[in-house]
Protein backbone atom coordinates (compact mmCIF):
# COMPACT_ATOMS: atom_id res chain seq x y z
CA UNK A 1 0.00 0.00 0.00
CA UNK A 2 1.47 3.28 -1.05
CA UNK A 3 1.46 6.27 1.19
CA UNK A 4 2.55 9.79 0.49
CA UNK A 5 4.92 11.45 2.94
CA UNK A 6 4.46 15.17 3.29
CA UNK A 7 6.55 18.10 4.48
CA UNK A 8 9.94 16.53 5.01
CA UNK A 9 12.72 18.89 6.01
CA UNK A 10 16.15 17.82 4.78
CA UNK A 11 19.29 19.24 6.32
CA UNK A 12 21.96 18.30 3.82
CA UNK A 13 25.69 18.84 4.27
CA UNK A 14 27.12 20.96 1.43
CA UNK A 15 30.85 21.40 1.04
CA UNK A 16 32.72 22.56 -2.08
CA UNK A 17 35.90 20.61 -1.55
CA UNK A 18 38.19 18.80 0.88
CA UNK A 19 39.67 21.96 2.36
CA UNK A 20 36.72 24.34 2.34
CA UNK A 21 34.26 24.75 5.17
CA UNK A 22 30.90 23.13 4.77
CA UNK A 23 27.47 23.81 6.24
CA UNK A 24 24.02 22.34 6.37
CA UNK A 25 21.59 23.46 3.67
CA UNK A 26 17.87 23.06 4.27
CA UNK A 27 15.54 21.72 1.60
CA UNK A 28 11.83 20.95 1.80
CA UNK A 29 10.32 17.86 0.25
CA UNK A 30 6.61 18.68 -0.04
CA UNK A 31 5.52 15.24 -1.17
CA UNK A 32 7.20 11.90 -1.78
CA UNK A 33 5.87 8.37 -2.11
CA UNK A 34 7.00 6.05 0.66
CA UNK A 35 8.01 3.54 -2.02
CA UNK A 36 10.84 5.82 -3.11
CA UNK A 37 14.26 4.81 -1.94
CA UNK A 38 16.25 7.33 0.02
CA UNK A 39 18.57 7.92 -2.92
CA UNK A 40 15.62 8.36 -5.29
CA UNK A 41 14.36 11.04 -2.95
CA UNK A 42 17.71 12.85 -3.32
CA UNK A 43 17.56 12.29 -7.11
CA UNK A 44 14.18 14.04 -7.20
CA UNK A 45 15.55 16.87 -5.08
CA UNK A 46 18.57 17.15 -7.38
CA UNK A 47 16.39 17.41 -10.49
CA UNK A 48 14.58 20.26 -8.84
CA UNK A 49 17.87 21.94 -7.91
CA UNK A 50 19.14 21.61 -11.48
CA UNK A 51 15.90 23.04 -12.88
CA UNK A 52 16.33 25.97 -10.54
CA UNK A 53 19.85 26.45 -11.86
CA UNK A 54 21.51 25.33 -8.63
CA UNK A 55 24.27 22.81 -8.03
CA UNK A 56 23.04 19.26 -7.51
CA UNK A 57 23.96 17.51 -4.24
CA UNK A 58 26.94 15.24 -4.83
CA UNK A 59 26.65 11.78 -3.29
CA UNK A 60 28.10 8.33 -3.95
CA UNK A 61 25.95 5.57 -5.39
CA UNK A 62 26.28 2.82 -7.94
CA UNK A 63 24.44 -0.51 -8.00
CA UNK A 64 21.52 0.59 -5.83
CA UNK A 65 20.91 -3.02 -4.85
CA UNK A 66 23.04 -3.20 -1.74
CA UNK A 67 26.01 -5.14 -3.11
CA UNK A 68 28.58 -2.65 -4.33
CA UNK A 69 29.36 -0.63 -1.20
CA UNK A 70 29.43 2.71 -3.00
CA UNK A 71 26.58 4.50 -1.27
CA UNK A 72 27.18 5.99 2.13
CA UNK A 73 25.41 8.79 4.08
CA UNK A 74 25.04 9.43 7.77
CA UNK A 75 21.27 9.76 8.15
CA UNK A 76 19.97 11.17 11.43
CA UNK A 77 23.17 10.15 13.17
CA UNK A 78 23.13 6.57 11.89
CA UNK A 79 25.39 5.20 9.17
CA UNK A 80 23.16 4.04 6.28
CA UNK A 81 20.13 5.30 8.20
CA UNK A 82 17.65 3.62 10.51
CA UNK A 83 17.14 0.31 8.67
CA UNK A 84 19.27 -2.51 10.09
CA UNK A 85 21.41 -4.59 7.76
CA UNK A 86 20.94 -2.47 4.67
CA UNK A 87 22.95 0.09 2.76
CA UNK A 88 21.48 3.54 2.13
CA UNK A 89 20.33 2.49 -1.35
CA UNK A 90 18.06 -0.13 0.21
CA UNK A 91 16.58 2.31 2.70
CA UNK A 92 13.09 3.39 1.76
CA UNK A 93 11.08 6.44 2.67
CA UNK A 94 8.56 4.24 4.50
CA UNK A 95 11.03 4.25 7.40
CA UNK A 96 10.21 7.96 7.86
CA UNK A 97 7.03 9.86 8.69
CA UNK A 98 5.44 13.04 7.41
CA UNK A 99 6.89 16.15 8.98
CA UNK A 100 10.25 14.52 9.84
CA UNK A 101 13.48 16.44 9.77
CA UNK A 102 16.22 14.32 8.21
CA UNK A 103 19.86 15.25 8.76
CA UNK A 104 22.21 13.97 6.05
CA UNK A 105 25.96 14.09 6.54
CA UNK A 106 28.97 12.52 4.87
CA UNK A 107 31.09 9.86 6.62
CA UNK A 108 33.48 11.71 8.89
CA UNK A 109 37.01 10.43 9.42
CA UNK A 110 40.39 11.93 8.70
CA UNK A 111 41.11 8.92 6.46
CA UNK A 112 37.94 9.66 4.46
CA UNK A 113 38.43 13.23 3.21
CA UNK A 114 35.30 14.85 1.79
CA UNK A 115 35.52 15.21 -1.98
CA UNK A 116 32.37 17.27 -2.28
CA UNK A 117 29.10 17.48 -0.35
CA UNK A 118 28.29 13.92 0.75
CA UNK A 119 30.98 12.13 -1.24
CA UNK A 120 34.12 10.97 0.56
CA UNK A 121 37.35 9.38 -0.62
CA UNK A 122 37.56 5.85 0.83
CA UNK A 123 40.82 4.87 -0.86
CA UNK A 124 42.42 4.28 2.55
CA UNK A 125 40.49 0.98 2.43
CA UNK A 126 42.27 0.13 -0.84
CA UNK A 127 45.62 0.68 0.87
CA UNK A 128 44.62 -1.82 3.58
CA UNK A 129 43.50 -4.43 1.05
CA UNK A 130 46.68 -3.94 -0.99
CA UNK A 131 48.70 -4.72 2.13
CA UNK A 132 47.45 -8.29 2.39
CA UNK A 133 43.98 -8.89 0.96
CA UNK A 134 45.19 -11.45 -1.57
CA UNK A 135 46.37 -15.06 -1.80
CA UNK A 136 49.11 -16.65 -3.84
CA UNK A 137 47.66 -19.31 -6.10
CA UNK A 138 49.17 -21.40 -8.88
CA UNK A 139 48.12 -20.06 -12.25
CA UNK A 140 46.86 -22.28 -15.02
CA UNK A 141 43.63 -24.17 -15.36
CA UNK A 142 41.08 -23.71 -12.64
CA UNK A 143 41.41 -26.47 -10.00
CA UNK A 144 38.58 -28.93 -9.67
CA UNK A 145 35.82 -27.93 -7.34
CA UNK A 146 36.12 -29.44 -3.86
CA UNK A 147 39.78 -30.29 -4.45
CA UNK A 148 40.61 -28.49 -1.20
CA UNK A 149 38.30 -29.68 1.56
CA UNK A 150 36.92 -26.87 3.72
CA UNK A 151 34.72 -27.74 6.72
CA UNK A 152 31.24 -26.28 6.32
CA UNK A 153 31.31 -24.12 9.50
CA UNK A 154 34.66 -22.67 8.42
CA UNK A 155 33.49 -21.83 4.93
CA UNK A 156 30.30 -20.32 6.39
CA UNK A 157 32.30 -18.12 8.75
CA UNK A 158 34.68 -17.08 5.97
CA UNK A 159 31.76 -16.25 3.67
CA UNK A 160 30.07 -14.22 6.42
CA UNK A 161 33.23 -12.12 6.64
CA UNK A 162 33.55 -12.00 2.85
CA UNK A 163 30.20 -10.24 2.64
CA UNK A 164 31.96 -6.97 3.45
CA UNK A 165 31.34 -4.51 0.63
CA UNK A 166 33.83 -1.95 1.91
CA UNK A 167 31.27 0.83 2.28
CA UNK A 168 32.95 2.37 5.34
CA UNK A 169 29.86 2.43 7.55
CA UNK A 170 31.91 0.77 10.32
CA UNK A 171 34.36 3.67 10.33
CA UNK A 172 31.55 6.20 10.07
CA UNK A 173 29.60 4.67 12.95
CA UNK A 174 32.62 4.12 15.21
CA UNK A 175 32.92 6.79 17.90
CA UNK A 176 36.70 6.46 17.43
CA UNK A 177 36.80 6.40 13.63
CA UNK A 178 38.34 2.92 13.71
CA UNK A 179 38.37 0.58 10.72
CA UNK A 180 38.76 -2.62 12.72
CA UNK A 181 35.57 -4.25 11.44
CA UNK A 182 36.51 -3.67 7.80
CA UNK A 183 40.10 -4.82 8.21
CA UNK A 184 39.10 -7.77 10.38
CA UNK A 185 36.47 -8.88 7.86
CA UNK A 186 39.03 -8.80 5.06
CA UNK A 187 41.59 -10.66 7.18
CA UNK A 188 39.10 -13.23 8.49
CA UNK A 189 37.70 -13.99 5.07
CA UNK A 190 41.12 -15.20 3.89
CA UNK A 191 42.67 -16.36 7.16
CA UNK A 192 39.95 -18.92 7.83
CA UNK A 193 40.34 -20.65 4.49
CA UNK A 194 43.10 -23.11 3.52
CA UNK A 195 43.97 -20.98 0.49
CA UNK A 196 44.82 -18.08 2.77
CA UNK A 197 47.20 -19.90 5.12
CA UNK A 198 50.52 -19.18 3.39
CA UNK A 199 50.14 -15.44 3.93
CA UNK A 200 48.05 -15.71 7.08
CA UNK A 201 50.41 -13.99 9.49
CA UNK A 202 52.06 -11.55 7.11
CA UNK A 203 48.55 -10.57 6.07
CA UNK A 204 47.45 -9.96 9.65
CA UNK A 205 50.55 -7.94 10.43
CA UNK A 206 50.63 -5.85 7.26
CA UNK A 207 46.92 -5.09 7.06
CA UNK A 208 46.69 -4.16 10.74
CA UNK A 209 49.70 -1.88 10.52
CA UNK A 210 48.41 -0.21 7.36
CA UNK A 211 45.06 0.29 9.09
CA UNK A 212 46.89 1.86 12.02
CA UNK A 213 48.39 4.55 9.85
CA UNK A 214 44.95 5.84 8.81
CA UNK A 215 42.34 5.06 11.44
CA UNK A 216 41.49 5.24 15.14
CA UNK A 217 41.45 2.36 17.61
CA UNK A 218 38.75 -0.08 18.66
CA UNK A 219 37.15 0.35 22.08
CA UNK A 220 34.61 -2.44 21.59
CA UNK A 221 31.46 -0.32 21.54
CA UNK A 222 29.95 -2.54 18.83
CA UNK A 223 28.54 0.38 16.82
CA UNK A 224 30.23 -0.93 13.64
CA UNK A 225 28.38 -4.23 13.82
CA UNK A 226 25.07 -2.41 14.30
CA UNK A 227 25.75 -0.14 11.30
CA UNK A 228 27.15 -2.79 8.95
CA UNK A 229 24.80 -3.33 5.99
CA UNK A 230 26.04 -6.92 5.88
CA UNK A 231 25.71 -7.38 9.67
CA UNK A 232 29.27 -8.66 10.00
CA UNK A 233 29.90 -9.64 13.62
CA UNK A 234 32.61 -8.07 15.75
CA UNK A 235 33.73 -11.67 16.32
CA UNK A 236 35.95 -11.08 13.28
CA UNK A 237 37.73 -8.30 15.22
CA UNK A 238 38.60 -10.78 17.96
CA UNK A 239 39.98 -13.15 15.34
CA UNK A 240 42.09 -10.34 13.89
CA UNK A 241 43.37 -9.42 17.36
CA UNK A 242 44.33 -13.01 17.99
CA UNK A 243 45.97 -13.49 14.58
CA UNK A 244 47.88 -10.24 14.92
CA UNK A 245 49.37 -11.43 18.20
CA UNK A 246 50.31 -14.76 16.63
CA UNK A 247 51.81 -12.86 13.71
CA UNK A 248 53.93 -10.85 16.10
CA UNK A 249 55.17 -13.91 17.97
CA UNK A 250 55.11 -17.03 15.77
CA UNK A 251 55.73 -15.01 12.66
CA UNK A 252 58.70 -13.40 14.23
CA UNK A 253 60.40 -16.71 14.84
CA UNK A 254 59.72 -18.15 11.41
CA UNK A 255 59.82 -15.14 9.17
CA UNK A 256 62.56 -13.14 10.88
CA UNK A 257 64.86 -15.08 8.55
CA UNK A 258 64.06 -12.49 5.91
CA UNK B 1 56.41 -7.52 6.28
CA UNK B 2 59.04 -5.39 7.88
CA UNK B 3 62.63 -6.51 7.57
CA UNK B 4 63.73 -7.95 10.89
CA UNK B 5 66.75 -5.65 10.96
CA UNK B 6 64.54 -2.55 10.82
CA UNK B 7 62.29 -3.71 13.63
CA UNK B 8 62.14 -2.17 17.03
CA UNK B 9 62.61 -4.41 20.06
CA UNK B 10 59.68 -6.82 20.23
CA UNK B 11 57.61 -5.25 23.00
CA UNK B 12 58.07 -1.71 21.69
CA UNK B 13 57.18 -2.86 18.19
CA UNK B 14 54.00 -4.45 19.52
CA UNK B 15 53.16 -1.47 21.71
CA UNK B 16 53.58 0.97 18.83
CA UNK B 17 50.36 -0.31 17.22
CA UNK B 18 46.83 0.39 18.40
CA UNK B 19 46.05 -3.31 18.78
CA UNK B 20 49.27 -3.75 20.77
CA UNK B 21 48.16 -0.96 23.10
CA UNK B 22 44.82 -2.70 23.49
CA UNK B 23 46.64 -5.88 24.55
CA UNK B 24 48.38 -3.76 27.16
CA UNK B 25 45.04 -2.28 28.25
CA UNK B 26 43.66 -5.81 28.55
CA UNK B 27 46.61 -7.39 30.37
CA UNK B 28 47.01 -4.49 32.82
CA UNK B 29 43.23 -4.56 33.21
CA UNK B 30 43.38 -8.24 34.17
CA UNK B 31 46.04 -7.40 36.76
CA UNK B 32 43.81 -4.63 38.08
CA UNK B 33 40.70 -6.82 38.16
CA UNK B 34 42.64 -9.53 39.97
CA UNK B 35 43.75 -7.02 42.56
CA UNK B 36 40.29 -5.51 42.94
CA UNK B 37 38.66 -8.89 43.52
CA UNK B 38 41.40 -9.89 45.99
CA UNK B 39 41.11 -6.54 47.76
CA UNK B 40 37.35 -6.80 48.06
CA UNK B 41 37.43 -10.40 49.29
CA UNK B 42 40.22 -9.58 51.76
CA UNK B 43 38.22 -6.64 53.07
CA UNK B 44 35.30 -8.92 53.84
CA UNK B 45 37.39 -9.94 56.85
CA UNK B 46 36.10 -6.82 58.63
CA UNK B 47 32.85 -8.75 59.08
CA UNK B 48 34.71 -11.39 61.11
CA UNK B 49 35.42 -8.76 63.76
CA UNK B 50 37.83 -9.69 66.56
CA UNK B 51 39.55 -13.07 66.82
CA UNK B 52 42.08 -14.57 69.14
CA UNK B 53 45.54 -14.21 67.64
CA UNK B 54 48.74 -15.41 69.40
CA UNK B 55 46.81 -15.51 72.65
CA UNK B 56 45.52 -11.95 72.32
CA UNK B 57 42.32 -10.42 71.00
CA UNK B 58 42.87 -8.74 67.65
CA UNK B 59 40.75 -7.63 64.72
CA UNK B 60 40.92 -10.28 62.00
CA UNK B 61 41.53 -7.66 59.29
CA UNK B 62 44.50 -6.24 61.22
CA UNK B 63 45.96 -9.75 61.39
CA UNK B 64 45.34 -10.12 57.67
CA UNK B 65 47.10 -6.80 56.97
CA UNK B 66 50.12 -7.96 58.90
CA UNK B 67 50.03 -11.28 57.04
CA UNK B 68 50.31 -9.39 53.73
CA UNK B 69 53.46 -7.64 54.97
CA UNK B 70 54.80 -10.99 56.20
CA UNK B 71 54.16 -12.63 52.82
CA UNK B 72 57.08 -14.91 51.78
CA UNK B 73 58.98 -14.22 55.00
CA UNK B 74 61.58 -15.67 55.64
CA UNK B 75 62.42 -16.16 51.95
CA UNK B 76 62.23 -12.38 51.60
CA UNK B 77 62.59 -9.71 54.28
CA UNK B 78 59.46 -8.26 55.91
CA UNK B 79 57.34 -6.27 53.44
CA UNK B 80 59.35 -7.10 50.30
CA UNK B 81 56.81 -9.42 48.71
CA UNK B 82 54.06 -6.85 49.32
CA UNK B 83 56.21 -4.16 47.72
CA UNK B 84 56.81 -6.47 44.77
CA UNK B 85 53.05 -6.77 44.29
CA UNK B 86 52.65 -3.03 44.70
CA UNK B 87 55.25 -2.36 42.02
CA UNK B 88 53.37 -4.66 39.64
CA UNK B 89 50.18 -2.71 40.34
CA UNK B 90 51.88 0.67 39.94
CA UNK B 91 53.42 -0.49 36.67
CA UNK B 92 50.05 -1.76 35.48
CA UNK B 93 48.34 1.54 36.30
CA UNK B 94 51.03 3.57 34.52
CA UNK B 95 50.83 1.40 31.39
CA UNK B 96 47.00 1.36 31.48
CA UNK B 97 47.00 5.17 31.67
CA UNK B 98 49.60 5.64 28.98
CA UNK B 99 47.87 3.27 26.59
CA UNK B 100 44.48 4.89 27.27
CA UNK B 101 45.94 8.35 26.75
CA UNK B 102 47.70 7.49 23.48
CA UNK B 103 44.68 5.65 22.09
CA UNK B 104 42.43 8.58 22.97
CA UNK B 105 44.77 10.95 21.14
CA UNK B 106 44.87 8.58 18.14
CA UNK B 107 41.07 8.48 18.09
CA UNK B 108 40.79 12.25 18.26
CA UNK B 109 43.07 12.49 15.23
CA UNK B 110 41.04 9.88 13.39
CA UNK B 111 37.99 12.16 13.43
CA UNK B 112 39.14 15.77 13.68
CA UNK B 113 35.79 17.10 12.41
CA UNK B 114 32.94 15.73 14.49
CA UNK B 115 29.52 14.93 13.15
CA UNK B 116 27.61 18.19 13.05
CA UNK B 117 24.25 16.53 13.58
CA UNK B 118 23.40 14.47 16.67
CA UNK B 119 24.65 10.89 16.68
CA UNK B 120 22.12 8.13 17.28
CA UNK B 121 24.10 5.35 18.97
CA UNK B 122 22.60 1.90 18.64
CA UNK B 123 24.52 -0.39 20.96
CA UNK B 124 27.29 1.64 22.59
CA UNK B 125 26.20 1.72 26.22
CA UNK B 126 26.71 4.19 29.04
CA UNK B 127 29.62 2.15 30.39
CA UNK B 128 31.48 1.90 27.10
CA UNK B 129 31.01 5.58 26.32
CA UNK B 130 32.18 6.83 29.71
CA UNK B 131 35.27 4.63 30.20
CA UNK B 132 37.55 7.65 30.22
CA UNK B 133 35.48 9.43 32.85
CA UNK B 134 34.85 6.41 35.07
CA UNK B 135 38.56 5.62 34.76
CA UNK B 136 39.64 9.12 35.78
CA UNK B 137 37.19 9.07 38.68
CA UNK B 138 38.57 5.75 39.88
CA UNK B 139 42.14 7.06 39.52
CA UNK B 140 41.41 10.07 41.74
CA UNK B 141 39.64 7.81 44.17
CA UNK B 142 42.67 5.51 44.39
CA UNK B 143 44.83 8.54 45.27
CA UNK B 144 42.31 9.60 47.93
CA UNK B 145 41.99 6.06 49.23
CA UNK B 146 45.78 5.72 49.64
CA UNK B 147 46.00 9.08 51.40
CA UNK B 148 43.17 7.98 53.66
CA UNK B 149 43.94 4.40 54.63
CA UNK B 150 47.54 3.73 53.58
CA UNK B 151 49.38 6.95 54.37
CA UNK B 152 46.77 8.20 56.80
CA UNK B 153 46.99 11.88 55.82
CA UNK B 154 43.24 12.24 55.48
CA UNK B 155 42.34 9.88 58.29
CA UNK B 156 41.38 11.30 61.70
CA UNK B 157 43.76 9.85 64.33
CA UNK B 158 45.38 7.41 61.90
CA UNK B 159 47.18 4.48 63.53
CA UNK B 160 49.57 2.41 61.40
CA UNK B 161 48.38 -1.20 61.16
CA UNK B 162 45.09 -0.60 63.00
CA UNK B 163 43.05 -1.23 59.87
CA UNK B 164 39.72 -1.80 61.57
CA UNK B 165 40.05 1.42 63.59
CA UNK B 166 41.16 3.49 60.60
CA UNK B 167 38.39 2.11 58.43
CA UNK B 168 35.73 2.91 61.00
CA UNK B 169 37.18 6.38 61.60
CA UNK B 170 37.19 7.17 57.89
CA UNK B 171 33.86 5.72 56.80
CA UNK B 172 31.93 7.07 59.78
CA UNK B 173 32.17 10.45 58.04
CA UNK B 174 29.07 10.63 55.82
CA UNK B 175 30.65 12.60 52.93
CA UNK B 176 33.56 10.13 52.84
CA UNK B 177 31.19 7.18 52.86
CA UNK B 178 29.32 8.81 49.97
CA UNK B 179 32.60 9.29 48.09
CA UNK B 180 33.43 5.60 48.52
CA UNK B 181 30.00 4.59 47.28
CA UNK B 182 30.12 6.84 44.21
CA UNK B 183 33.70 5.83 43.34
CA UNK B 184 32.90 2.14 43.62
CA UNK B 185 29.86 2.50 41.39
CA UNK B 186 32.13 4.22 38.84
CA UNK B 187 34.53 1.30 39.24
CA UNK B 188 31.69 -1.13 38.63
CA UNK B 189 30.67 0.72 35.46
CA UNK B 190 34.31 0.68 34.30
CA UNK B 191 34.53 -3.08 34.93
CA UNK B 192 31.18 -3.76 33.25
CA UNK B 193 32.64 -2.65 29.93
CA UNK B 194 36.31 -3.32 30.64
CA UNK B 195 36.02 -6.98 31.55
CA UNK B 196 33.87 -7.73 28.51
CA UNK B 197 36.10 -5.65 26.29
CA UNK B 198 39.32 -7.37 27.32
CA UNK B 199 38.10 -10.65 25.84
CA UNK B 200 37.67 -8.93 22.48
CA UNK B 201 40.99 -7.10 22.70
CA UNK B 202 42.87 -10.30 23.49
CA UNK B 203 41.00 -12.14 20.76
CA UNK B 204 39.46 -14.58 23.23
CA UNK B 205 36.41 -15.29 21.19
CA UNK B 206 34.80 -18.64 20.74
CA UNK B 207 31.16 -19.35 19.90
CA UNK B 208 31.04 -21.81 22.78
CA UNK B 209 31.92 -19.35 25.49
CA UNK B 210 31.04 -15.95 23.96
CA UNK B 211 27.76 -15.68 25.83
CA UNK B 212 29.68 -16.09 29.09
CA UNK B 213 31.80 -13.01 28.45
CA UNK B 214 28.96 -10.61 29.20
CA UNK B 215 27.93 -12.70 32.20
CA UNK B 216 31.48 -12.72 33.61
CA UNK B 217 31.81 -8.94 33.18
CA UNK B 218 28.44 -8.26 34.79
CA UNK B 219 29.12 -10.74 37.59
CA UNK B 220 32.53 -9.30 38.45
CA UNK B 221 31.26 -5.72 38.30
CA UNK B 222 28.27 -6.55 40.48
CA UNK B 223 30.30 -8.55 43.04
CA UNK B 224 32.90 -5.78 43.37
CA UNK B 225 30.29 -3.04 43.73
CA UNK B 226 28.16 -4.97 46.24
CA UNK B 227 31.19 -6.00 48.32
CA UNK B 228 32.90 -2.63 48.32
CA UNK B 229 29.77 -0.52 48.80
CA UNK B 230 28.80 -2.67 51.77
CA UNK B 231 31.74 -1.31 53.81
CA UNK B 232 30.67 2.36 54.00
CA UNK B 233 27.02 1.35 54.41
CA UNK B 234 27.75 -1.14 57.18
CA UNK B 235 30.01 1.37 58.92
CA UNK B 236 27.26 4.00 58.89
CA UNK B 237 24.80 1.33 60.03
CA UNK B 238 27.07 0.54 62.98
CA UNK B 239 27.86 -3.05 61.97
CA UNK B 240 31.50 -2.09 61.52
CA UNK B 241 32.14 -0.35 64.81
CA UNK B 242 35.61 -0.10 66.35
CA UNK B 243 36.05 -0.74 70.10
CA UNK B 244 39.45 -0.88 71.69
CA UNK B 245 40.32 -4.50 72.51
CA UNK B 246 41.84 -5.23 75.90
Amino acid sequence: MTNILKNLTLKVWRQDGPTTNGAFETHMIDEITDEASFLEMIDILNERLIEDGKEAIVFDHDCREGICGTCSLMINGQAHGPERGTATCQLHMRKFSSGDTIVIEPWRASAFPIIRDLMVDRSAFDRIVEAGGYITAATGGAPDANLIPVPKPVSDAAMDAAQCIGCGACVAACPNGAANLFTAAKITHLNLLPQGQAERFSRAENMVETMDSYFGSCTNHGECEAACPKEISIDVIALMNSDYRKAKTQNRKQLSRA
Amino acid sequence: MKKSSSRKPFLLDLYSTAIGKKYVMAVTGIIGVGFIIGHMVGNLKVYLGAIEHNGEQAYDIDVYGEFLRELLVPILPHGYALWGLRLVLIGAIILHLHAAWSLTMLNRKARPVKYQGARDYQVANFASRTMRWSGVLVLFFIAWHLADLTWGWLNPGFEYGAIYRNLDASLSRVPVAALYIVANIALGIHLFHGVWSLFQSMGWNNPRFNRWRRAIATGIAAAVVVGNVSFPIMTLAGVINFQPLS
